[in-house]
């Protein structure tokens, strides 16, 4: 199959300078945050890829510049084909690929409107993109994305505030999938729900993929989340992947020293009472990242070219690894 | 156990009152912790558990009430106390650690200010005597260059290091017990490991007892020695963690363990417990559990089921009743 989503070198820098006045008088250089750097990953049609890594590694970043929230400051992401950046231009082709394109977000208190009837924040999309244009068969179009997310038509007259945290995200679910989209981009989509919760949520979302075929774009900080619902795993540190491949390969036997130090740090259920292995260090401050490998004050297998040269994401044992020591 | 607890709740209720009638958050909740025993208590969230640990510390806000029940420490009540008198033990026997460093860190003082403060109300000391305390308190945590750092800010110490300066502070006083409420929820996971280490680790040496409020079976899983899990504020099942977690009785508690995603198992479908928690206006009648349970029969849906000793733990399930 060939890719659907396909990211080439990205790269988001974020300009973070303090106010102009200040570094005028207080003769500070501007300063820069590389959130993302020389990103390159393909996503293949009806596959899941889960994007993990600690907070601040752009996983989020790299959410938003595909959903086209941010633009690339460097490269280019196309999805079926299209430049992203078309999102920005009014036109029907740029209106095609939006429709195509939905996120579901991490927090379902804070991205649906309380003032709006769960109805019409489902039948928000549908109206945007003109789907349907008469009134029952834009009701009948609701009951129904209602139901694929187990929730009744009579739920649609309800207030967002009436429902419980698993609910929401299954509205939020139920409004992702009005405008018929092919691909989902799911930011943390479970991280403020309860186990038992986001067992429901993760379900209905495998559910959903297998009967309409969607490609989703999975983020997690969560190792067993993320092994249970993708296919194809990216581990992320400060800004880039280090290592790339199927699930099964980078959990069963990493290559990164990150990736095995994040697997180590995993709590385990079946080892009751012993203590997991906790990794070292914190990460550093993006501002300004280590030369070399960004991981190399942390890394137990640091070595010679770690601290000098930046290691390149390299094909290796079925997978892509960016480490002087694994290849 | 043979060591007497330290810490001991008995039978708690916690209401509160509203226009339209009194809301029972916790219902009759009993146990006891030993000293340097990790007693975890989980639960999904409105389920009770972190309003037990704020009653245990005397901080229920307001409309929140204990309506009956005893809470001991070391054989004394303490939950009648006035509020000057709580205030002595809060902190001094008694230790807390939130969710949110951020929060539950005062954004304008010093770390060194904020811990010989804690240090100076509750032990007697000069101030030069608490400052190296708390330099070795700061050390004791884990913190780099104590020395230096100790005139920082808190904005200036990153996520995990800003917990382990809360967990200094709730150790200044030398505290019996440590209530720590989702200590570990709002960091990394591999800053939550070192976290869970660190905090194992200072129990044993000090022999604090901690009640461990999580929604997180793992951490539970490493940490605790026992786990009490709660539903609709109630104790659902109560016993040993490898118990528990291997070999749980109660419907509730295996639904629980079976909707956590594991590496080892490759299941197509993770196991869901259907439906949602009850409201706190519309908990059914008999168990509360009853209309998201399995194995429900006449029995549950009149009847209100107590603890009943189920294999190596206790489960308030009729299932099984002799």
């Amino acid at each position: 199959m060939s890719a659907f989503v396909t990211l080439n070198n990205v790269s988001k820098t974020f300009d973070v300078s303090a106010p102009w006045l200040n570094r005028v008088i207080e003769r500070k250089p501007p300063s820069y945050l590389q959130a993302v750097s020389d990103v390159s990953f393909d996503i293949r049609k009806g596959e899941t890829l889960a994007l993990v890594g600690e907070s601040g590694c752009g996983k989020s970043t790299v959410a938003r510049l595909i959903v086209g929230l941010y633009q690339p400051t460097k490269g280019m992401i196309t999805v079926d084909g299209k430049d992203m950046r078309l999102v920005d231009q009014t036109g029907e082709s740029s209106q095609a690929l939006r429709r195509k394109v939905q996120m579901i977000f991490q927090d379902p208190y804070a991205s649906l409107n309380p003032r709006w009837r769960v109805s019409d924040i489902v039948a928000e999309p549908i109206r945007t993109h003109k789907l349907l244009t008469d009134n029952a068969a834009i009701d009948k179009r609701v009951a129904e994305l209602l139901g694929y997310v187990k929730l009744t038509a009579k739920d649609g007259e309800k207030f967002p505030h009436q429902f419980s945290g698993g609910q929401r995200q299954r509205i939020s679910i139920a409004r992702a999938l009005a405008s018929n989209p092919e691909f989902l981009i799911c930011d943390e989509p479970t991280s403020a729900l309860d186990v038992s919760v986001q067992a429901q949520v993760l379900n209905l979302m495998k559910d959903l993929q297998r009967e309409m075929g969607l490609t989703y774009l999975f983020i997690s900080h969560n190792l067993q989340v993320v092994h249970h619902i993708s296919d194809r795993v990216g581990v992320m540190y400060l800004g880039r992947i280090v290592e790339i491949g199927d699930k099964k390969q980078v959990f069963g036997d990493p290559q990164h020293p990150y990736t095995r130090m994040l697997l180590d740090a995993i709590p385990d259920l079946k080892m009751t009472g012993k203590a997991r292995t906790p990794v070292a260090g914190e990460v550093p401050n993006p501002l300004n990242p280590p030369t070399g490998c960004a991981f190399n004050p942390r890394c137990p297998k640091k070595f010679g070219p770690c601290d000098k040269d930046r290691p390149q994401l390299i094909a290796f044992k079925d997978r892509e690894v960016a480490c002087h020591a694994a290849v | 156990m043979s060591k007497a607890p330290v810490l001991e709740v008995k039978d708690i209720h916690i209401e509160f009152p509203t226009r339209r009638g009194v809301l029972k958050a916790v219902d009759g909740v009993s146990f006891s912790i030993a000293p340097g025993e990790v007693l975890g208590v989980v639960g999904e969230s409105g389920a009770g558990k972190s309003l037990t640990g704020a009653a245990i510390i005397g901080l229920l806000e307001p409309p929140g009430r204990v309506a009956s029940g005893e809470i001991l420490l070391e054989g004394k009540r303490i939950d009648n106390l006035p509020y000057e008198e709580m205030r002595k033990i809060r902190g001094r026997q008694i230790g807390a650690i939130f969710q949110d460093p951020l929060t539950s860190l005062n954004p304008l003082y010093t770390v060194g200010r904020q811990l010989t403060e804690t240090i100076l109300t509750h032990l007697e000391m000069s101030r030069e005597q608490a400052l190296e305390r708390a330099i070795k308190l700061l050390e004791e945590v884990g913190i780099p260059a104590a020395r230096e750092r100790i005139e920082h800010y808190p904005h200036q110490f990153s996520g995990g290091m800003r917990q382990r300066v809360v967990i200094a502070l709730a150790l200044a006083a030398e505290p019996k017990v440590i209530i720590a409420d989702e200590p570990t929820t709002a960091l990394d996971v591999s800053i939550q490991a070192q976290i869970i280490t660190l905090l194992k680790r200072l129990c044993r040496d000090h022999g604090t007892a901690v009640m461990l409020v999580t929604h997180d079976m793992g951490v539970i899983a490493e940490t605790a020695d026992r786990v009490a899990v709660m539903y609709a504020g109630r104790v659902a099942e109560i016993g040993p963690v490898s118990e528990v977690i291997h070999n749980p009785q109660h419907p509730y508690t295996m639904g629980l363990m079976g909707s956590i995603p594991e590496f080892d198992t490759h299941r197509e479908r993770l196991i869901q417990i259907d439906g949602a928690m009850p409201r706190l206006d519309s908990i059914p009648q008999g168990c509360a559990f009853n209309p998201r349970c399995t194995q429900v029969f006449d029995r549950c849906k009149t009847e209100r089921p107590e603890l009943l000793v189920a294999g190596n733990t206790r489960a308030a399930c009729w299932l099984h009743a002799k």
